[in-house]
């Protein structure tokens, strides 16, 4: 069947719209159907939805303190009962995205297919999603009818600007959620952080178990200050409470795809692998010559990181 | 208070993996109590521990030919636990696996739900908000601490940008980061107690679920399964002290130096 049109949800940050919503309007706009966005808070967004594809951008408004998955979910839910199912919504993988995404799903009673990080036309939309630390892709789709609900992962598609007029806002009522939608932010904090966001970040430097203790992390953070890059981390230092979860690269985590990847005391287990194999080079650092991470690093040094790193940093210096 | 830990046994992330002929994760091995899953039960038992009563129930989706995450769930401290075990669930996706851990929650009527924000093996990270969902239930999900008073859930939720806090009444479904709590070692008496708690094993035709489930259920296919794209070895040193200086040289001729 022929796509007829799509729907993104486009999340806003301080005041723009994220760089994953704008990869998915980038990409929906590809097949030459009408793609509408949907959106939720106080911002005026119009003019970059449009600028990457958006000709509609259905608006929730102020969420007035709610999470956004239920206000959310029950707007859209509320769109396809007025005006029909697209053939797909298109969601991102970030926290707010995925509650989106379940709780449309629920709501819908239709299936949705996450950890997207491919998309194409084959009578349908079939999407492609890694398996096995990425080294299988499994394609999957939708077998009724639609809406299908893909949730898809940062850094899968380009984000590239049409210079398209602004879109059309139309607004998006909430419907009855009852209890559902009593969870309210109180208060946000906004955690010191210097340098570049991880998944925008040309250079990443992460730390795994081979560290051996959690403040031995801090060397991982100056390497990548000197770098004027982020730090990020594997599941296993993140799971020891060592660093928060944000930092964590991998399939549960982040995508990253930086110009280079340096990767201190990681073995390379599957569900980190996945996360960074897209990088453009990998530089791994780690004392077993066997560590599967060798097997994906254009230069590897077999190497204690204890001395390796404080030798960088000592190199970085030097260089001012 | 009682609390529910949606859990999963699933095969050892360590070991090789593989689909099955129907591209199903291979589950035919030894499967273990996810990781993940770890945090939820542990922080059930200390928010029921504070509570001064109740009791923590695990639930399960899976085979129960093998019970060993279960009993590991059992012995860190749970007090029984309900695993729906049925040949039809094979191929089941995350919002049939939401239908059927619904089905069985409400069978508890439990004043909160723990789940991990997503499983080590399938990963698909929604089932926990579409069960919030069917369960009529407000959802705070990527919690980094938790504590309850009274009826209302304290969450600190995880940002991009840091983290918020988030109140909920109960009854609420929360999902927790790893990393948040310790998971307490079984004790020996902890795992000799679990071989007589209580494991109720339920079927799909037990929660009325039949047409839900499975493949049928799932309205989604495979269309194929193949090998990505791999990328080759660079070079590899044995750090002689001059790795620092190998690292600079590929920086520089990389040109991020």
């Amino acid at each position: 069947m022929a796509l007829t049109s799509l729907w993104v949800v486009v999340e806003p940050s301080n005041g723009a719209l994220t760089t994953a919503s704008l990869e998915l309007l980038s990409h929906a706009r590809t097949y030459g159907v009408p793609v509408s966005a949907i959106t939720w808070g106080d911002d005026d967004v119009a003019a970059q939805a449009g600028d990457y594809g958006a000709s509609t951008l259905y608006h929730v408004g102020s969420l007035n303190g709610s999470l956004p998955g239920v206000p959310v979910a029950s707007a859209i839910a509320g769109l396809v009962g007025a005006q029909g199912a697209p053939d797909a919504i298109l969601i991102p993988s970030s926290y707010d995205g995925r509650d989106i995404a379940g709780r449309l799903s629920a709501r819908l009673d239709r299936p949705v297919l996450t950890n997207v990080t491919g998309l194409s036309d084959d009578g349908g939309l079939v999407s492609e999603h890694p398996a096995f630390g990425g080294t299988q892709i499994v394609k999957a789709r939708f077998g009724a009818q639609g809406p299908g609900i893909f949730v898809v992962r940062a850094k899968s598609f380009a984000a590239e600007s049409a210079g398209g007029a602004s879109a059309a806002v139309v607004e998006a009522p909430i419907g009855e959620t009852g209890a559902t939608g009593s969870a309210v932010i109180v208060q946000s904090h906004v955690e010191e952080r210097t340098g570049p966001k991880l998944e925008e970040a040309a250079v990443v430097v992460s730390g795994g178990r081979g560290l051996g203790d959690a403040e031995k992390y801090a060397m991982i953070e100056e390497v990548a200050k000197l770098l004027n890059g982020a730090a990020g981390a594997s599941r296993a230092i993140v799971d020891a409470g060592w660093v928060p979860y944000s930092h964590q690269v991998g399939q549960t985590g982040k995508t990253v795809k930086p110009t280079v990847y340096i990767a201190c005391g990681i073995s390379g287990a599957t569900q980190h692998m996945v996360g960074m194999k897209g990088s453009k080079n990998i530089v791994a650092i780690n004392k077993d010559s066997d560590a599967p991470i060798f097997q994906i690093a254009d230069l590897g040094i077999v190497g204690d990181v204890h001395k390796v790193v404080p030798a960088l940093i000592e190199a970085l210096k030097a260089r001012g | 208070m009682n609390v529910v830990v949606c859990v999963k046994q699933i095969p050892d992330p360590a070991a090789p993996q593989s689909f099955d002929s129907s591209n199903y994760l291979d589950r035919s091995g030894k499967l273990i109590l996810d990781e993940a899953d770890t945090y939820g039960v542990e922080m059930a038992l200390q928010l029921v521990d504070k509570a001064g009563e109740g009791e923590v129930t695990v639930v399960s989706m899976g085979s129960a030919a093998e019970l060993a995450g279960v009993r590991n769930a059992l012995a860190m401290g749970a007090a029984k636990a309900i695993i729906v075990s049925d040949e039809a669930l094979r191929g089941t996706d995350a919002l049939g696996t939401a239908k059927v851990l619904a089905a069985a929650i409400n069978r508890v009527n439990p004043d909160l739900v723990l789940a991990a924000t997503e499983s080590s093996d399938g990963y698909t990270g929604t089932t926990p908000v579409q069960l919030a969902e069917l369960l009529g239930w407000p959802s705070i999900t990527f919690a980094k601490s938790v504590t309850i008073e009274g009826t209302t859930a304290h969450v600190s939720r995880q940002t991009e940008a840091g983290y918020d806090e988030i109140t909920a009444p109960l009854p609420a479904l929360i999902t927790v980061t790893a990393g948040v709590v310790e998971p307490r070692y079984a004790s020996f008496k902890g795992i000799m107690a679990a071989k007589s708690k209580p494991v109720d094993v339920l079927s799909v035709d037990d929660l009325g679920l039949a047409d839900q489930v499975g493949p049928v259920g799932a309205r989604q296919e495979i269309v194929s399964v193949e090998k990505a794209e791999s990328r080759q070895a660079g070079e590899k040193y044995v750090d002689d002290g001059d790795g620092a200086a190998k690292i600079v040289a590929f920086l520089e001729s990389i040109k991020v130096l």
